[in-house]
């Protein structure tokens, strides 16, 4: 409890943080809560096409007529659920591939930074069009084509922190009293190598948001749920005419990838132990 | 005894920091005659390091400042000039040596660009002129190879050969003040016996004054006239080295002298000095070594002693100073 | 061998600790077109230490000290030659039973800053060794805790504090709190109070002595600080590019050092003592320390040593007794050698 309140402390001395938490509290609340408390099927056509906002309905209506306040509160849960997941998964595997790679060094380090490379030559968006275009579309492909593309720059920031860390003395004396190897790894280089690696997973959360929309904006969304992206490739056609129906999920993917900078930054403002006695 | 080369009068420094201010020095003077080197001896904490910084005037502002005092270099006062009349007074009429020489040369120039940058700014010479200075530089701090040398860059030389550039360098323009901050702990002892001893024998070619700032005791034995001891801020005492090491009246230098005598304990336990430096943010009220004074009275508590002196040339900031002879 | 460079050699008594021609050579990858070449860090270094005792190790840097006290304590695995710990060769021991060693060898590193984990509390960091021997069942661990601060000199109420809260010289109690934790036999001392002020120094150097006498804990102290060394050691072990070129007893190494090396080093040592200092002549040795990826040939200081002779460079002399001590030089021993320092 206590190292909450110390961390809390730390992290309220960045003003930008706090404000990007909140925003993010605001749409994590209006993702979770919203489809029930206006529980509009986002796909149903209530109205007429191409009503304006604060008309009829409180954010208007598409090209279909469907309710855009309904598809803004729909998609946000399907955008974060895909952007947290993804990036979670993408961060224990490289965390895990990176801590043994660099822990270890050698053979296994080779191995595992040659298919790093292989990863990071590739356009991650090109891969990630590719991974959906072969499995079809559904929230388990995108999710799992996001976090394949997103693994191997957590992998050489986790390896680079655990190269740094092996050798210092804290870890010698860790093995000098005989400390098995998995508990150095995860209990003690992990808490100093991770700081860094969350802010970087953090921040991959929004990364993995904007590939999300990127994906739905091209057809390759989930066929049977809305999502952020997905209503900005539906108004494309009529930006000119109504710009306001891609400008609102365009403006949620903006301050959703906005706040969790922000948060990003904060954490490693108050995660960053140096930083400490200032 | 002619004027002093350098003289501090009542120099005071201070930090702004989020938990308040900190007196880093406070009331510091002292001077030095040419020819002659002064030893700032103290510890991490004790104000030495940021005392050497003030002189050059290199205290990052903010957060930092000179509060008070006046800083005078053969008669001119540095804490009145312009920046740009303490260009020419940096490295021209006083220089400093570091610890560390690698953070003190650029990696990426060879020595002659880096000594030669030295000779141009300050003297003007043309090229031609710079080469044949800068090997003679060399040749001076004892480089072997000056010509091939002077071609190299930082990274091709020892650590040693590095600390010898840096003091041609700092020697370049023939300061008349070098001030060397712990020129030697990052040296082996073999090593550090060599520079030294340099040091030495180019301080009595020259004239120059030194101001040697160290934490090892054998080194101020070796090489100082004069030695000023610092703790939190201030100076405690003050004396010839052979008064110092003979005779010291602090009980602060009298601790440090025992925990340096390592030898003298053949066996036996070491005289120490309980405790850490107070933290500069939990000053103690009274005299600041009061907390582990052995013989500290109610008064030490209470009251910071004025520095008096207890024979001519010898201030001590005790309130028992004069009542402890030797012994 | 004469019956006092025996002893020397061996360590009073029955040693718990030897040391056999312990070899390292590390590989350094050469770049694309540059073969890889090796660092000579130990090159057949043999000593010994008995309980109780503590045997200073000195050199300058890159003389391969710190390799010497990684490979005794098996962070490093030596190239070749033999650690034995009360008799028993423990040089190739791996998993459990190199776990189960550890408690009777441990180490203190030079800078307490490094040496101990931020992000966990003294009271965790202490209580770790335990743990993990099952020294201490949980419920005792914090009264062990306490009483281990205690040892040292800090109080339980440095239990719950972080080592980013303590001062130097309070972290590196903290170290010897640890290694003291598993009741070791051999404590390694790599620099112990070179990171600290001097006034903090003293203090913990009076700690490790008084420990010593309470437990008879051997301590191998690896140093550059002649002075100290004098102080705390029985006895002292001078090393040169990755081999021992003297080993005497301390006190015997005061009155005189036979091998050129030893007498330069302890001539440039700085003497608190200006008038001692002002009465006696250092030793001022040429160049640097030669580079331990090519180390000169026949004797290795035979680049820098005033006393050098042609055959100096064609042969290795070997480390042999001379008179009380073991020295590597082919002159030592020979009248008037080396010279008396000249005043």
């Amino acid at each position: 409890m206590r190292r909450l309140a110390t961390f809390w402390l730390r992290y309220r001395r960045n003003r930008g943080a706090v404000a990007g938490a909140l925003a993010l509290a605001v749409i994590l609340a209006l993702a979770l809560l919203g489809p029930i408390l206006y529980p509009t099927d986002p796909f149903d056509m209530v109205g007429r096409p191409f009503s304006l906002p604060f008309d009829r309905f409180p954010l208007g209506t598409d090209v279909a007529g469907r309710d855009i306040l309904a598809g803004i509160l729909n998609g946000g849960r399907v955008s974060l659920l895909i952007g947290v997941l993804a990036s979670l998964s993408a961060t224990i595997i490289g965390v895990a591939l990176g801590a043994v790679a660099g822990y270890y060094g050698g053979r296994i380090d080779d191995l595992l930074m040659r298919t790093t490379e292989f990863f990071l030559c590739i356009p991650s968006f090109v891969l990630a069009v590719v991974l959906v275009a072969i499995f079809q579309p559904s929230v388990v492909t995108v999710t799992v084509a996001i976090a394949v593309v997103s693994w191997p720059s957590v992998a050489r920031l986790a390896r680079g922190e655990f190269i740094a860390h092996r050798d210092r003395e804290y870890v010698q004396g860790c093995r000098a009293i005989g400390m098995p190897d998995w508990e150095i790894i995860l209990l003690q280089i992990m808490p100093n190598a991770l700081p860094p690696i969350i802010v970087v997973s953090s921040l991959m959360v929004a990364t993995a948001i904007l590939t999300e929309s990127g994906l739905s904006f091209l057809g390759l969304g989930d066929p049977n749920l809305v999502s952020w992206g997905y209503m900005i490739g539906v108004a494309r056609t009529v930006l000119r005419t109504a710009w306001w129906m891609a400008a609102i999920p365009g403006v949620m993917i903006l301050l959703t990838v906005l706040a969790i900078n922000l948060v990003g930054e904060g954490l490693n403002d108050a995660l960053n132990p140096r930083l400490r006695k200032r | 005894m002619s004027a002093p080369v350098l003289d501090v009068r009542s120099l005071s420094v201070e930090f702004e920091s989020t938990l308040g201010t900190i007196h880093a020095v406070r009331d510091l003077s002292f001077s030095i005659g040419e020819g002659e080197t002064l030893a700032l001896v103290g510890e991490s904490g004790s104000g030495k390091s940021t005392a050497a910084m003030a002189l050059l005037r290199l205290i990052p502002n903010p957060p930092g400042r000179i509060s008070s005092g006046a800083v005078l270099l053969a008669g001119r006062d540095l804490t009145a000039l312009s920046e740009a009349d303490l260009r020419g007074v940096r490295g021209r009429e006083m220089a400093m040596i570091f610890q560390d020489p690698m953070m003190a040369l650029n990696p990426v120039y060879t020595i002659e660009r880096q000594i030669g940058e030295v000779l141009r700014l300050h003297l003007g010479l043309s090229k031609s002129e710079i080469l044949a200075e800068v090997v003679e530089l060399l040749r001076l701090v004892g480089v072997p190879a000056p010509e091939e040398r002077a071609r190299q860059y930082p990274h091709n030389l020892s650590g040693g050969m590095r600390q010898r550039v840096m003091i041609a360098m700092a020697l370049a323009c023939r300061p008349r003040l070098l001030i060397a901050d712990e020129p030697t702990t990052a040296l082996d002892v073999t090593v550090q016996a060599q520079v030294l001893d340099l040091i030495h024998g180019l301080k009595e070619k020259f004239g120059m004054a030194v101001l040697l700032i160290t934490h090892d005791l054998g080194i101020v034995a070796e090489t100082a006239n004069r030695v000023v001891v610092m703790y939190a801020g201030r100076k405690v005492e003050e004396g010839t080295v052979g008064e110092i090491f003979a005779d010291p009246r602090h009980p602060y230098t009298r601790g440090l002298l025992g925990a340096a005598k390592w030898e003298e304990a053949d066996g036996d336990l070491l005289r120490e000095i309980p405790g850490t430096v107070p933290s500069p943010f939990e000053m103690p009220s009274g005299c600041s070594f009061a907390p582990r004074c052995a013989e500290a009275i109610p008064l030490c508590r209470s009251a910071m002693p004025e520095l008096k002196d207890v024979a001519p040339g010898r201030p001590v900031r005790c309130f028992l100073a004069e009542g402890r002879g030797h012994g | 061998m004469a019956d006092g460079a025996s002893r020397v050699a061996s360590a009073g008594g029955a040693p718990i600790l030897e040391v056999r021609e312990l070899v390292k050579h590390y590989p350094i990858r050469g770049g694309l077109f540059s073969p890889s070449q090796m660092v000579h860090a130990l090159d057949g270094v043999s000593l010994s230490v008995a309980r109780g005792e503590t045997l200073a190790v000195v050199g300058e840097s890159g003389c391969g000290k710190s390799t010497l006290a990684r490979c005794i304590i098996r962070l490093e695995q030596p190239t070749s030659g033999h650690i034995l710990l009360k008799g028993a060769d423990i040089t190739v021991l791996a998993g459990r039973p190199l776990r189960e060693l550890r408690r009777a060898l441990q180490i203190v590193f030079q800078d307490p800053y490094a040496s101990l984990n931020p992000r966990w509390s003294i009271a965790s960091l202490i209580g770790d060794p335990m743990r993990l021997h099952g020294l201490a069942a949980r419920g005792e661990r914090r009264g062990r805790v306490a009483s281990l601060l205690e040892t040292v000199g800090l109080g339980p109420e440095f239990m719950d504090r972080y080592p980013h809260e303590l001062s130097g010289g309070q972290r590196q109690r903290v170290a010897i709190a640890r290694a003291l934790a598993m009741q070791p036999e051999v404590i390694v001392c790599d620099e112990p109070v070179s990171a600290l002020d001097v006034s903090i120094q003293a203090q913990v150097i009076n700690l490790l002595k008084r420990l010593q006498r309470q437990f008879g804990i051997a301590y191998i102290f690896i140093s550059h600080d002649l002075s100290l060394v004098k102080h705390i050691s029985d006895r002292v072990a001078v090393m040169y590019l990755g081999q021992i070129v003297e080993l005497a007893e301390t006190r015997a190494a005061r009155r005189r050092v036979l091998h050129p090396y030893s007498q330069a080093l302890f001539s440039a040592a700085p003497v608190a003592d200006p008038q001692a200092a002002a009465a006696r002549k250092r030793i001022i040795l040429a160049g640097d320390v030669p580079s331990p990826i090519e180390p000169p040939s026949g004797c290795r200081f035979h680049t820098r040593c005033p006393y050098r002779q042609d055959r100096c460079a064609r042969e290795a002399p070997q480390l042999r007794a001379v008179e009380d001590r073991l020295v590597r030089c082919h002159f030592a021993g020979e009248p008037g050698f080396p010279p008396e320092v000249p005043a």
